[in-house]
């Protein structure tokens, strides 16, 4: 059970307290925020607060939201799984009933969030986290903040980045915010969301590989319809009795081999093992229909190869080359290439190709990184970095090992690496002219794309 | 209820934290108060912000409380929420004002509107004032028996508001009898969830000074209730099955049969996205087969996938509490997760408190087929741009070398740490190093010869340099530089900050005179005179002491300073078996996360359904409750540095001393008690002439300094050698393991057990317990009757000598096989005669 919660901004700044049943001292806010701002671990300062801690016997938990801290404290021996898990899916809701979340809505909406902690959470036991059943208990109405200027919160919100945006304003709307017109639009959004996660050797070839990919669903349908999410029908789910890193048995054969995956409450799995498809009344808000985790071989959307030579007295060169692998029909955008550089580096001199277009080199000075940004990468293209560096000192002897690895980030809109697919979205509603917006959308994200040296 | 203290500090102009503010809106809702006109309500709702905004930053709005309640008498809900919320935060200070809402709380309690009825109900119980219980009580009554459920669940929980504010008005209206009723018919599922947690919080606190309530405690967990729960489960919300799966995990079943029933039930729960549950549940599946090795060996394998998607799913820091439970279970069961080591593997974007967890797991699962890979991986992460990182992965090397046999290729590795020429980098590596030596001093030529070619003014950290020290001295006779170094940095013995290294330097230095007297002499005095001017009491002690020793002999100095090393076997950074079990125990709770047992971080009041009891828990672990928080400090301190430090080998050698001292013959060397420190020099020449003579007599004595203190005449007939053992010992399975597969078997023999002890045996804890009391402790036990199976281990008294036994007792033919297996061999009889009167002792007294 949980004693008190609160939302702290980054500068420690109280936006919104609860205390549900005064157990723990008053100043629990700030020996909270001192402690996370200034952690220590075996005398290292660098290191992060853990997300669970004790001090003076009081256990505090706190997840990050888009900037802000929400924290619970308790004196209880409690499961933290469960603490934290509330945390993310308070954050959640308020996201929802506010549209968007960030201190100035918080700021904004306080009394409204206030509201909804009450019906959360009941002397510190949790009553409900469902969006749906907390609408009747909530009375305020959201004060709308500019979506444009914050940054959005969730995987869904990778839809609002680059030129391309997708249609509707679906993901900054309050599930209880009224319509100029009064009337309600009929859509729903379901985004199968990929991270992927590869390790490339120093040679090139893959050494781990993972996808773990979320279908994610949003519904603003009314009267809540019955909803049928039909996937691949070549869809193994687990791998056997053999080795989760036996790859020789499933490539090529077009099926996708998941290795696990998980399901939200509402889902039903009625006849999930004969056709593939999920059964759902979808409740309000955003949600995860479906989490799964992939280590099936699949094709990397992008190969990084990256050099450093010694090029005379204090000088060396950096060649790094991205090849795009995915068809030309598919751009990637917000790419960010990162390679540590030796710590005696005092210069570096950058040469793009001819013709690049929305590329920027630098090399960060305190961390001694070198920076790529490239607004986007078009299927198939490679792109090409060249830069000279001016060294303060010899090395010691292998360069190589004074740098490195390359990382990565991109995110690749209509992409997906594990080859799962929505094939329909069956809505069971009556009405011959009921047609609502259905918008399957797939996104590959990076999560921890590196290539050694 | 905002801290008091924020209101100093708020500086944003939106903030103000002047008195004026507070007075004015004081005056405007005294204007708003008897007013009727429309758009009134608007306005209040602006102004009730106002006070709600100053009460969470922190100022104190609390002067208004009488005109908030004059403002409140009105229809609009959203006002109404304020003005609870409001009264709710300042009642407790302002009991005589909170008299003033009671009246308009019991009329909205009566309301038409359920939502009404339910806030005014969970404000009137939020008040916690001790003198307005009276007030409380009917709207309870009627609220456990409204016709909706919300107004239910909010009585339910008023019920345990009013039990902390009131325990006995709470008791005396009967109101847990009437929880437990509801808690078996309502429809409601939330209703249900909220009487059973209200019902356990009650009843566990009321449990110490009432039968009754310890009885309907431990009736929350009898079959009916149980499988009440467990058959409509699905109704319940994610959290309230975390709440229900809790229970269950504590529940004991009758047979096997009705485990596998459970078990059947839920195990599409661990297909739920919610982490929780799905621990929740796991939980339960490892209580209940904990008794079926098989079985519970079979959940693992089972668990496995869902645990490595809840990690990989969610925010870092739910992955965190999900990996710090894997964490857990790959420290019990090392072997079932070996092939399962890359997923440990770190991505560079993760937080360090998630890869330092990977990286124990990793150190854990290394075995002798992935090895090679998992130390690959971790050579990558050493030469990292991230220095904590590097450091940790170094660390993470080093304990992987020390679990395994084979560790040639390992030991290459670190060696190539120290070609990296980074300080950090070079410091950790030495540390390994030396405590690579301690373990196999086999490989001492190959690390030599380049630690060797380290150059002192590198290593800064004193932590690297004590253990570069330690390497120079202890392997003086390689290292052809070594006095030379040592002498060095004695030159630079007053800039040397770190009183360890300074210890070390002088502990290393007698070393090296002993093994190259004429080079180290000089340096070995001027040590001596520079210790002996130290400011620091342990550097003077040990000076003194050094000093003293070789005056009185030279021999019996080296027998001291230089005995002949037996490799350590297992070094003392281990927690208890007692201790994990207890964690265990506490799956899915923060004991796991902080790697401690509950009750070393929580007081007895809060450590929540959980602990359902001490009882329950484990008879043997609450019974001497005070006797496990020693070993466990212990335990802390060890595990700082992950080896017994140098400096504690040499207070050992110190103790050898003391305890044989009188073994030796009269001295040989005569002396004054105290001499200048400029005399030590010439008394040092005179010491060195006698030295080679010396030398072989002292080796000769040395082997007897390792018999247990025995005479220095060889004794002619060996009788046994008395063995004491140590009460208590402490040993890890995966030491236990590791051991039992490292060890050759130095004894098999038959015991009989007496009748008595086959008939106590119907439990094999009785087994356990009797042993425990002979300092032999179970590790391990498990099978079925006729044939039961033990582990146990039992260590020395003083030094950290193993014995390790397996035993199967055979019920019906009232045997017992015994398999000993010994860190020093020529023990195991002595032990097993040990062993053989203890057992032949059970089931007699």
């Amino acid at each position: 059970m949980i004693s008190q919660f609160f939302v702290l901004s980054q500068r420690g700044d109280n936006i919104v307290f609860r205390d549900y049943r005064g157990e723990v001292q008053k100043g629990s806010t700030e020996t909270f925020f001192r402690k996370v701002k200034f952690w220590k671990e075996d005398g290292q300062e660098e290191a992060q607060a853990p997300p669970v801690f004790n001090v003076d016997g009081v256990n505090y938990f706190h997840v990050k939201v888009a900037g802000l801290l929400f924290v619970a404290t308790t004196r209880v021996n409690v499961s933290p799984s469960l603490v934290l898990e509330l945390l993310q899916r308070i954050a959640r809701v308020i996201k929802d009933y506010l549209g968007v979340l960030s201190e100035d809505s918080l700021r904004k909406n306080f009394v409204l969030v206030y509201e909804l902690l009450d019906e959360v959470i009941d002397f510190g036991y949790v009553q409900t986290t469902s969006t749906e059943v907390l609408k009747s208990y909530i009375f305020n109405e959201p004060i709308a903040v500019d979506a444009a200027r914050l940054p959005p919160l969730g995987p869904a919100a990778i839809f609002m980045q680059g030129s391309k945006r997708m249609p509707g304003t679906a993901v900054t709307k309050s599930v209880i915010a009224n319509e100029p017109a009064g009337r309600k639009r009929e859509e729903i959004f379901v985004d199968i969301i990929e991270k992927i996660s590869v390790t490339f050797s120093s040679s090139g070839y893959i050494l781990t590989s993972e996808i773990d990919g979320t279908i994610q669903m949003k519904s603003y349908l009314s009267g809540n319809p019955e909803i049928r999410v039909a996937l691949n029908e070549e869809l193994n789910i687990g791998r056997g009795g053999r080795s989760l890193y036996d790859y020789r048995s499933s490539a090529g054969s077009g099926a996708v081999v998941l290795d696990d995956c998980n399901f939200h409450e509402s889902v039903r799995l009625d006849s999930f093992d004969m056709d593939r498809t999920l059964t759902l009344v979808p409740p309000d808000g955003e949600f995860p229909v479906m989490n799964y985790r992939m280590t099936q071989e699949f094709r990397p959307p992008f190969r990084v190869t990256a050099l450093i030579e010694e090029a005379g007295n204090l000088k060396a060169e950096v060649i790094i080359k991205v090849r795009a692998e995915f068809s030309s029909s598919i751009t990637a955008n917000t790419i960010v290439v990162q390679m540590p550089l030796p710590k005696y580096t005092t210069r570096a001199t950058f040469e793009l190709e001819p013709g690049a277009v929305g590329q920027t080199a630098d090399l960060r000075e305190v961390s001694k990184k070198l920076e790529w940004s490239l607004k986007k990468i078009v299927g198939g293209s490679e792109n090409t970095l060249r830069a000279k560096l001016s060294f303060s000192q010899e090395s010691h002897g292998n360069i190589t090992k004074e740098s490195g690895p390359v990382s990565m980030t991109f995110t690749i809109p209509m992409y997906n690496a594990s080859g799962l697919q929505v094939k329909y979205l069956q809505i069971a509603k009556k009405s011959s002219n009921y047609n609502p917006y259905r918008w399957v959308r797939y996104v590959t994200q990076a999560n921890s794309y590196v290539a050694r040296m | 209820m905002a801290p008091p203290g924020q209101a100093q500090r708020s500086s944003s102009p939106s903030q103000p934290s002047g008195k004026g503010e507070v007075s004015d809106l004081k005056a405007q809702l005294r204007q708003l108060a008897g007013s009727r006109a429309p758009g009134v309500d608007d306005s209040k709702r602006d102004l009730f912000k106002k006070v709600i905004s100053y009460m969470t930053v922190g100022i104190d709005v609390s002067s208004v409380f009488g005109e908030m309640v004059m403002c409140s008498a009105t229809s609009d809900i959203v006002l109404k929420k304020m003005c609870y919320l409001y009264v709710g935060n300042y009642a407790k200070g302002n009991p005589d004002l909170a008299l003033l809402t009671i009246n308009f709380l019991q009329r909205d309690c009566k309301d038409e509107d359920p939502m009404i009825r339910g806030l005014a109900l969970r404000s009137l119980c939020s008040l916690r004032v001790a003198n307005l219980v009276e007030y409380l009580v009917g709207p309870l009554g009627s609220g456990l028996r409204d016709s909706n459920s919300y107004v239910r669940t909010v009585a339910v929980i008023g019920i345990l508001k009013l039990y902390h504010i009131s325990a006995v008005t709470c008791i005396d209206a009967d109101f847990p009898a009437m929880l437990k009723r509801l808690m078996l018919n309502d429809p409601d599922t939330q209703v249900i969830a909220n009487c059973l947690a209200a019902l356990q919080e009650i009843w566990t606190l009321e449990a110490s000074n009432s039968e009754e309530a310890s009885r309907e405690r431990e009736a929350l967990l009898s079959k009916p209730l149980i499988y009440y729960f467990l058959n409509r489960i699905k109704e319940f919300s994610e959290w309230a099955q975390s709440l229900v799966l809790e229970l269950v995990a504590k529940y004991v079943p009758s047979d096997n049969n009705e485990i596998f029933d459970i078990m059947n039930l839920l195990e599409d729960r661990l297909h739920h996205a919610n982490g929780a549950v799905v621990l929740a549940t796991i939980k339960v599946f490892l209580q209940l087969t904990l008794s079926m090795n098989d079985v519970h060996q079979q959940v693992y394998e089972r668990i496995k996938a869902p645990l490595l998607t809840l990690v990989s799913s969610g925010s870092p820091e739910q992955s965190y509490a999900v990996l710090s439970h894997l964490h857990l279970l790959v420290m019990r069961a090392p072997i079932l997760f070996s092939s399962d080591y890359k997923h440990f593997y770190c991505q560079y974007n993760e937080p360090f408190y998630v890869k330092k967890l990977k990286l124990e797991m990793l150190t854990a699962v290394a075995n002798e087929s992935n090895t090679y890979e998992i130390v690959t991986e971790l050579c990558e992460y050493a030469a990292n741009v991230d220095i904590p990182m590097a450091r940790e992965s170094i660390r993470a090397v080093g304990k992987i070398a020390l679990q395994q046999y084979d560790v040639n290729a390992i030991v290459d590795r670190l060696l190539q740490f120290l070609e990296m020429e980074k300080d950090y980098v070079t410091a950790e590596t030495l540390v390994l190093v030396k405590d690579l030596l301690r373990k196999y001093p086999q490989w001492s030529q190959d690390c030599i010869a380049v630690v060797g070619n380290i150059s002192s003014k590198n290593v800064q950290e004193p932590k690297a340099k004590a253990a570069l020290i330690w390497m120079l001295g202890e392997y003086s006779q390689d290292m052809h530089d070594a006095p030379y170094i040592l002498e060095s940095l004695i030159e630079n013995w007053e800039d040397e900050h770190s009183s360890e290294v300074r210890l070390h330097l002088l502990t290393a230095v007698m070393k090296c005179f002993f093994k190259r007297p004429p080079e180290t002499q000089k340096a070995l005095g001027d040590a001596l005179a520079a210790g002996l001017a130290d400011f620091h009491q342990d550097v003077h002690d040990r000076a003194l002491f050094y000093y003293r020793l070789l005056q009185y002999n030279v021999t019996v100095a080296e027998r001291v300073v230089n005995p002949p090393k037996q490799a350590v076997s297992v070094f003392a950074d281990t927690q208890s078996s007692e201790i994990k079990d207890r964690i265990f125990d506490e799956f899915n709770s923060l004991s796991v996360v902080y790697q401690k047992p509950s009750y070393m971080f929580t007081d007895k009041e809060h450590r929540g359904p959980f602990e359902f009891s001490d009882e329950l828990g484990n008879l043997s672990i609450g019974a001497d409750a005070a006797d496990t928080v020693v070993p466990v400090h212990q335990v802390d301190a060890n595990d700082k540095d992950l080896l017994l430090s140098t400096s504690e080998t040499e207070k050992e050698d110190g103790r050898a001393l003391s305890s044989n001292g009188s073994a030796y013959s009269a001295p040989l060397y005569d002396a004054p008690a105290s001499v200048p420190a400029s005399q030590i020099q010439s008394d040092l020449v005179n010491l060195t002439s006698g030295l080679s003579g010396h030398v072989p007599a002292a080796s000769l004595a040395i082997d007897d300094l390792l018999g247990l203190g025995l005479s220095v005449t060889p004794a002619p007939a060996p009788s046994p050698p008395s063995l004491s053992l140590n009460p208590k010992a402490v040993l890890d399975p995966g030491t236990f393991q590791q051991k039992w597969r490292q060890l050759p078997i130095s004894l098999t023999q038959e015991f009989s057990v007496s009748p008595q002890g086959i008939a106590a045996l119907i439990t094999p804890q009785a087994l356990l317990r009797h042993m425990q009391g002979h300092s032999i402790q179970c590790i391990a036990s498990g099978g079925q009757s006729p044939n039961f199976k033990f582990f146990f281990f039992a260590q020395k008294a003083e030094e950290s000598s193993n014995f390790l036994v397996e035993c199967i007792v055979n019920t019906s033919s009232a045997k017992a096989q015994v398999k000993i297996k010994a860190d020093d061999q020529s023990m195991s009889q002595t032990f097993s005669t040990l062993f053989q009167s203890a057992l032949s002792k059970f089931g007699v007294q």
